[in-house]
């Protein structure tokens, strides 16, 4: 029970920050935001990575193999994509 | 100590994606911001690599090496038109990986003990926010790439069975809860999937900005859950961010179309054509040589781009006559409502690939002043975003939605393909009024043609 209420403040003090920090952003740029915001929570990835490598039964195997791609999807198609729009974005 | 290395590693990892997002604040910084996240994904990942309890890596490989592919070639091929749909896609994936290592998570613990209920919910909410974010994203991904029609699908009895799957969900909880076996749990990913696609259904074209926000929120809050299942504070972390900025766009979106998330999620709207109709009334229309001579004699010209714009492909049109207007020494601007396009931003980055320069793209608040003294305002593609019943009709279904004030510009010029009402499905008053003509056609031929006359001048 207390591991639980230590991440409910770890929690709590990332979703005032991520308040904080978002509210900043100007409207030109909120594509990219939502695109690279969602690669970074395809962070998933270090769970699936482990329960890949450690899985023993075959339809864990199975799940677990399919959140390693997913993920990946997630993760390198969001970095990737972000960073050829916001190459194009430039001043006068 | 190997242990400890790896949550060094993911210390690290969490303020590189923080600085992250602080960087996406400003277009000079995005860049490099955006490298540092990847940066700290990277550096996640390879730790992870090491942690005691991976035994092999065939099937990781595997999963890496086929996700990457994917990964690489839907970002390296997507049209920037087609963004809408790849971020939801991508929502949808991220959603997918959270919910299936929830589970698999679970599966494994089961057997073994007895686990606390408040780790048990946990588990339950990982499978439903990340199943649901699945199945709603990919609705939703298909609404936007229209393999599915845009129009709301409303059912008999929508909201009944919307809160009827919401009530199965809880309860399937409450029972992996009180009894945790692997049953629940399966059952519960199930219905989590038609949740998901019963909540997308009936969202209209209109109204989908707000949805691929709120699928943003979501995918961040089921890796968060995730992060919660597995004790794991670098997911925690990462995921509450995204999920903060997610429902941040969600709330900026439902403002500037003056509708709530309930309301987007439960009311359809689209469909039903008001009742003024357009019958016995005529619109003035332009020629393009017409129209150029009336931009060539203009000081200022506003340009307000929307959804029509992506659907002709008229970036590169666009950037054409704005080169030719600044060569005659007109000052042009665009002027983007927030929800113009199908996402958050989605003009500012069409416009940036045809490499417009992002100083010139005015926000909503700090154009709509300046209109009394604009001589052309042009709209390419945009309709209900400068529908001026908005502000005057009360009976309008879009009354109340803050919009571009285009009708008080000196002259307004429309391009539009046709007199089809927009999404909403609402006459526009701006069509009829004395000083607005309308130039129809397919927007990027209209613009070329304007371009042309413009040059030959």
């Amino acid at each position: 029970m207390t591991e639980v209420l230590f991440a409910l403040f770890i929690f709590m003090l990332a979703a005032f920050l991520g308040f904080e920090l978002i509210s900043k952003v100007p409207p030109t740029l909120h594509t990219p935001l939502m695109s690279g915001s969602n690669a970074i929570s395809g962070i998933t990835l270090i769970g699936s990575l482990i329960a890949a490598g450690s899985e023993e039964n075959p339809l864990a195997i199975i799940l677990a193999t399919l959140a390693v791609a997913l993920a990946m999807i997630n993760v390198v198609g969001g970095f990737l994509v972000t960073d050829r729009m916001l190459k194009m974005f430039r001043r006068k | 100590m190997r242990e400890s290395l790896i949550q060094v590693a993911y210390l690290v990892a969490s303020a590189l994606f923080i600085i992250a997002i602080k960087l996406l604040n400003s277009p000079r910084t995005a860049r490099l911001g955006n490298g540092l996240g990847a940066l700290g994904m990277v550096l996640g990942a390879v730790a992870t690599l090491f942690h005691q309890a991976i035994g092999r890596y065939e099937w990781i490989v595997l999963g890496v090496a086929a996700g990457g592919a994917l990964g690489t070639w839907m970002a390296l091929r997507v049209q920037m038109t087609a963004m809408p749909q790849m971020v939801a896609l991508l929502n949808g994936f991220g959603g997918g990986a959270s919910a299936l290592v929830g589970l698999g998570e679970a599966l494994q613990k089961l057997p073994h003990g007895d686990p606390p209920p408040a780790w048990l919910l946990t588990v339950g909410l990982s499978i439903l926010i990340g199943t649901a974010t699945l199945s709603g994203s990919l609705i939703a991904a298909g609404k936007l790439h229209e393999v599915l029609t845009g129009r709301p699908i409303v059912l008999p009895g929508h909201h009944y069975q919307t809160a009827f799957w919401l009530i199965v969900n809880v309860g399937l909880m409450l029972w992996a809860i009180i009894a945790p076996t692997p049953l629940p749990l399966w059952l519960l990913t199930a219905s989590s999937l038609l949740l998901g696609v019963w909540m997308v259904l009936p969202v209209g074209g209109a109204d989908m900005p707000v949805i691929v926000a709120f699928l943003n929120s979501l995918s961040g809050l089921a890796a968060a859950a995730t992060g919660f299942v597995l004790q794991n504070y670098l997911l925690i972390i990462a995921g509450t961010l995204v999920g903060a900025s997610g429902f941040i766009l969600t709330t900026i979106m439902s403002k500037a179309m003056n509708r709530s998330l309930w309301s987007v999620l439960f009311e359809a709207v689209g469909g039903q054509v008001s009742a003024a109709s357009a019958e016995g009334r005529t619109v003035r229309q332009t020629s393009a040589e017409d129209l150029a001579l009336m931009l060539s004699y203009a000081q200022s010209v506003v340009i307000v781009p929307g959804y029509g714009m992506a659907v002709s492909q008229a970036q590169h049109a666009v950037k054409k006559l704005l080169d030719a207007l600044q060569k005659k020494g007109v000052d042009v601007r665009f002027a983007i409502h927030p929800v113009a396009g199908r996402m958050p931003g989605h003009m500012n980055v069409l416009l940036a690939e045809a490499d417009v320069p992002y100083d010139l793209m005015w926000e909503m608040e700090r154009i709509n002043p300046d209109f009394p003294q604009v001589d052309v305002a042009l709209v390419i593609g945009a309709n209900d975003v400068v529908n001026p019943a908005a502000k005057t009709d009360r009976s309008s279904p879009l009354y109340g939605m803050p919009i571009l004030e285009v009708e008080k510009a000196r002259t307004v010029v429309v391009l539009k393909r046709s007199m089809n009402p927009g999404f909403a499905g609402v006459e526009n008053e701006l069509f009829y009024k004395p000083n607005t003509y309308m130039l129809f056609g397919d927007a990027k031929k209209s613009l070329e043609a304007i371009t042309q006359a413009l040059t030959e001048s």
